[in-house]
């Protein structure tokens, strides 16, 4: 179980994130919504060690984990799957999913998991991962990246976005997938009402403040604009 | 292994015997050569130094002309010229291994010509090398000129990785007609090590391009500098692009110079220096990967 005890992240005297409460159980799905800088990358970047809590604690299976680094949250299980995926100078695909394997990987293995991310494989386990491959093919880099971790608690901040709809269904595939073989967390940001609907329990993210927890139902009626869910009404 | 052998291992010249034509250098003298039918390698007269005769229609020859120093204070200058002829192909590959361990300075200084025929086509490939503990210095004073006619085509891939203290790379070029030449450079330095790089690129012919890049670490109190002065004179193009990483104490000095002076002339300087860019390393380290670790992956794809 990972667990956030009142969580707050203050920059330059804004509160970005606001005493944030929440627990997430093996084999479940979450999904993390809001509006835009409502704080859900930053609380992802709080459990991955990217950014560290101004206040409150992180625990992962009773071991708190506050002070330890991003790479040490890595080696006992947690991954993050950036909103925008990070370039290189020299560094290919196959380079990258060999970094985030534990083992040395083959080119056979390495495009058995570029596949699974909808690459033809070959043309790209070479590439350069660098602003010539395009913007869509740069997240599902990312997102290979985390399938070669073998992660178990896997973050995904908006992996749809830029993603075609023809690949869509197979992205779900690929968090069910992961949640099935490794019993363990997965957590969602998105804004995708397809993604919101497949989530265990769903979190409402505004202003830094966990709104509401509930599955779609719960949350719909909050949400103004269905599709984007860019509106959030509360009082 | 012997010293000599060592030291051509680390320039990658270690099975010269299977080119088509080579000349070994080893402190100052020749030490070894073969010659094809294709390819003559002839000593100078005047002075040290090797002309290179590649005939007119040769198909996909390799040469390789490695440069040992294994002497404590040895300076050695050489004059090599490549006379390439029309709609040859070939491969040159040239290096400089120093070793030095003890007090007295060391220095190879290599004065490379290339005359391209009409149709010629080169690849050029220079590494370098420099190891020993002693306190005598490591120096390679590299020039290389190009003269290409047209329709001709040239590609440099030039290094240096390691433990040379000093050097200052001179590279001219003077580009004809429909030429292409193209430049890729690697220099990582550490301790206190100088390394100074200089281009002067002449577009005089219609359509000559250039395409020079520069990627560069410059750690602890190493010192760099990149310099490019590029003349456009007729239509053409040129695209320069330096790029640094700085770490420690490391400094970069990039110096552009674009000089276009026909109107249809295309010249691009890019420049950046900075140091290892945060995000990468919190990618890599969100892999799993140590900070050290992240740092050497990061510094390993750049320079590959
Ligand atoms: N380092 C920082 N300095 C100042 N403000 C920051 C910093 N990081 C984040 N913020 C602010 O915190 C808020 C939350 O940012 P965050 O990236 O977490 O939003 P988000 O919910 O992921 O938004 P989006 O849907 O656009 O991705 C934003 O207002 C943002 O501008
Ligand atoms: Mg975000």
């Amino acid at each position: 179980m990972l667990e956030l005890q009142n969580v707050s992240v203050i920059i330059d005297n804004k509160k970005i994130l606001d005493n944030i409460n929440l627990k997430f159980d093996e084999t479940k799905f979450y999904c993390i919504t809001g509006p835009n800088g409502s704080g859900k990358s930053t609380l992802a970047k709080v459990i991955m060690g990217i950014i560290k809590p101004t206040k409150g604690k992180i625990i992962y299976n009773g071991i708190d984990i506050t002070k330890k680094d991003i790479n040490k949250r890595a080696q006992i299980g947690i991954s993050f799957a950036f909103q925008q995926p990070i370039t290189f100078k020299g560094i290919t695909v196959f380079d990258l999913l060999n970094f985030a394997s534990e083992k040395i990987l083959s080119k056979k293995e390495a495009c058995l998991i570029l596949s699974k991310v909808g690459l033809c494989a070959l043309e790209y386990i070479d590439r350069v991962v660098d602003n010539s491959l395009s913007g869509g093919e740069l997240k599902r880099i990312e997102i290979a990246s985390i399938i070669a971790r073998n992660p178990k608690v896997a973050i995904f901040d908006e992996p749809e976005a830029g993603i075609d709809l023809w690949s869509f269904q197979n992205l779900n595939n690929i968090f069910k997938d992961l949640e099935k073989n490794n019993q363990g967390i997965t957590i969602v940001i998105s804004h995708q009402e397809r993604i919101l609907q497949i989530a265990d329990e769903i979190i409402l993210l505004n202003d830094g403040i966990v709104v509401k927890k509930g599955n779609i139902n719960d949350v719909v009626d909050l949400i103004d604009n269905k599709k984007c869910c860019k509106q959030v009404n509360y009082e | 292994m012997n010293k000599t052998e060592e030291m051509l291992k680390f320039i990658d010249a270690s099975d010269y015997q299977k080119s088509d034509a080579y000349n070994i250098r080893s402190n100052g003298k020749l030490v070894d050569r073969k010659v094809s039918p294709y390819i003559n390698i002839e000593t100078k007269n005047d002075k040290n130094g090797i002309n290179v005769y590649i005939k007119d229609d040769t198909k996909f020859g390799i040469v390789h002309i490695p440069v040992i120093i294994t002497k404590s204070g040895l300076k050695d200058v050489v004059y090599n010229d490549f006379y390439i002829g029309k709609n040859a192909n070939v491969i040159i590959l040239a290096g400089c291994g120093i070793h030095n361990d003890l007090h007295k300075d060391s220095e190879h200084d290599g004065i490379h010509r290339f005359f391209l025929s009409e149709n010629a086509k080169v690849k050029y490939v220079e590494k370098h090398y420099g190891e020993g503990k002693g306190s005598g210095k490591k120096t390679l004073n590299p020039v290389t000129e190009i003269y290409m006619k047209p329709n001709s085509s040239m590609t440099i891939d030039s290094s240096q990785f390691k433990g040379v203290d000093d050097t200052l790379r001179v590279t001219k070029a003077y580009l004809d007609n429909n030429t292409t030449l193209t430049i890729n450079e690697k220099i990582f330095t550490n301790n206190s090590q100088n390394a100074k790089s200089e281009f002067l690129v002449e577009l005089n012919g219609e359509n000559a391009s250039t395409k020079i890049t520069s990627r560069s670490i410059a750690t602890e109190d190493s010192y760099q500098e990149f310099k490019s002065n590029i003349i456009g004179n007729n239509k053409c193009y040129a695209h320069v692009s330096c790029d640094a990483i700085i770490k420690d104490n490391g400094k970069v000095l990039a110096i552009p110079e674009i000089f276009a002076k026909n109107v249809d002339a295309n010249l691009i300087h890019e420049a950046s220096i900075g140091k290892i860019a945060g995000d990468q390393l919190i990618k890599l380290m969100t892999l799993g990967l140590s900070k050290k670790e992240a740092e050497e992956a990061i510094i390993k794809g750049f320079l590959k």
